[in-house]
């Protein structure tokens, strides 16, 4: 029987968790809303994982992990552009560049940031192949799943509050109109200080998180810091359409006026 | 027959169903189910689909009052029973601080639905141990333009005085809107 299904009937945690204990070799493809990714493991092991459109070859790895500097970055795409990873990793270790420590260390950190971004995916479809083996050329490594399924239910954990405090992206923010209130004395980091460039009726969350580049769970710890400092609120969009229009019988202001005045009557004299 | 809506919505055991009965002239139409999560016994019976009542104003006029769910997992209903709203009202139970942030998930919820005026009543003000409306404000995060008002769902009267406070705010949205 195939393990296939959704992301909102078994979460990804569920899913390390089985492969974990069951020991599973083979390859987890997984669609989000707007992402793919595939996961793939030996033995119950995170090998290498891989979202879809990123580049995720060994020299823009090593480089971001700043084991490899911008201009030697530049020139091993331009020179080893078609080379595999394995063999750029075994040149670099051979050329003295690199450790084969720093290698499987920036490998592990990316594929662990590959994973944290999946517990923020609630939907979706997952299937898992077993026996299909990571990319050709591809280095791999093995790392025990226990630590990510801790961190990855804390995730979930933070997630789900998160989500009931700012049930939806589609809102926009405002600052709040407290009297003494300065920006400037508050202690914002850069990351809190780019969504707050962008706060503004007109923009909702979701954009704002599109233009800084932050995945939900981000925006939302950001934003619900915000909420919480009492320094924005949350308003519906400017210029944009209510999903559900309130609805008054009559046809003039006077007539819903009326109405209403009516219904004050009516209630006072309950 | 012109008929108006108003939505009473809130956490789980706010007192949503007592609010509409306080002031309907029919016995409230309510679909009410054994409560089977441990988690959630603390009443015996909670609200499944919805509350329903009504107040006649007149031959050609009713009002009515629709109570939600307040269970999170029958949320597929709140939206329908938005439909139309005049405006709504947020239940909150005072000595429940437990369930604030799911009131204020909800307020936030209702208000993407639709920008109707809306009151935020703090229920069972009656009971000692309830918070007072100035901590309530600050817990539920309420700018101060946003009316939060004491209640006690099983007295009339102040049922009456919330209901009277939409009204009152949605007038003055009218008046806004003209002179805006």
């Amino acid at each position: 029987m195939a393990l296939k299904g959704n992301l909102r009937d078994f979460t990804i945690t569920q899913l390390l968790n089985l492969i974990n204990l069951a020991r599973k070799s083979g390859t987890l493809f997984i669609e989000g809303p707007s992402e793919k990714a595939q996961v793939s493991f030996q033995q119950g092991k995170l090998a290498y994982a891989h979202v879809a459109g990123e580049d995720d070859s060994l020299a823009t790895i090593l480089y971001r992990a700043n084991k490899i500097t911008a201009a030697q970055h530049r020139t091993i795409k331009a020179r080893a552009g078609k080379m595999s990873d394995k063999e750029l990793g075994l040149l670099l270790i051979n050329a003295n560049y690199i450790t084969q420590q720093d290698i499987l260390a920036s490998l592990q950190a990316y594929f662990v940031s590959v994973v944290q971004r999946l517990f923020t995916w609630v939907e979706g479809f997952f299937r898992f192949e077993n026996g299909a083996a990571p990319p050709d050329g591809k280095i791999t490594i093995r790392m025990s799943l226990e630590n990510l399924i801790i961190e990855g239910s804390r995730q979930m954990r933070e997630w789900e509050h998160l989500q009931s405090e700012i049930p939806s992206l589609d809102m926009a923010l405002k600052f709040t109109d407290r009297p003494g209130t300065n920006l400037r004395n508050v202690n914002l980091s850069v990351e809190e200080w780019r969504v707050v460039s962008y706060i503004n009726p007109k923009n909702t969350i979701r954009r704002i998180a599109r233009t800084t580049q932050m995945n939900d769970l981000e925006i939302r710890r950001i934003v619900y810091g915000l909420l919480q400092a009492g320094l924005v609120e949350l308003v519906r969009p400017q210029g944009t359409a209510p999903k559900l229009k309130p609805s008054l019988p009559g046809k003039t202001r006077e007539e819903q006026k009326s109405l209403v005045n009516r219904l004050i009557g009516r209630i006072r004299s309950l | 027959m012109q008929t108006v809506k108003i939505v009473v919505t809130g956490p789980f055991s706010a007192g949503k169903t007592e609010f509409i009965q306080s002031v309907s002239e029919i016995d409230v139409v309510s679909t009410e189910r054994k409560i089977t999560s441990e988690a959630e016994r603390i009443k015996a019976t909670t609200t499944v689909a919805m509350d329903f009542g009504r107040i006649t104003v007149g031959e050609d006029l009713v009002l009515y009052l629709f109570g939600t769910p307040g269970q999170r997992r029958f949320d597929f209903m709140w939206e329908i029973l938005s439909e139309g709203m005049l405006g709504f009202i947020v239940l909150i139970d005072s000595t429940r601080p437990e369930t604030f942030r799911e009131g204020r998930s909800i307020l936030e919820t209702f208000k993407a639905y639709a920008p109707t005026p809306y009151v935020v009543a703090a229920n069972k003000q009656d009971l000692p141990d309830a918070w007072e409306l100035d901590d309530m404000r600050i817990a539920l995060r309420l700018q101060d333009h946003v009316k939060l008002l004491p209640c006690v769902a099983t007295d009339k009267e102040a049922v009456k005085k919330v209901l009277l406070e939409l009204l009152y705010s949605v007038l003055a949205e009218m008046d806004a809107n003209e002179t805006g």
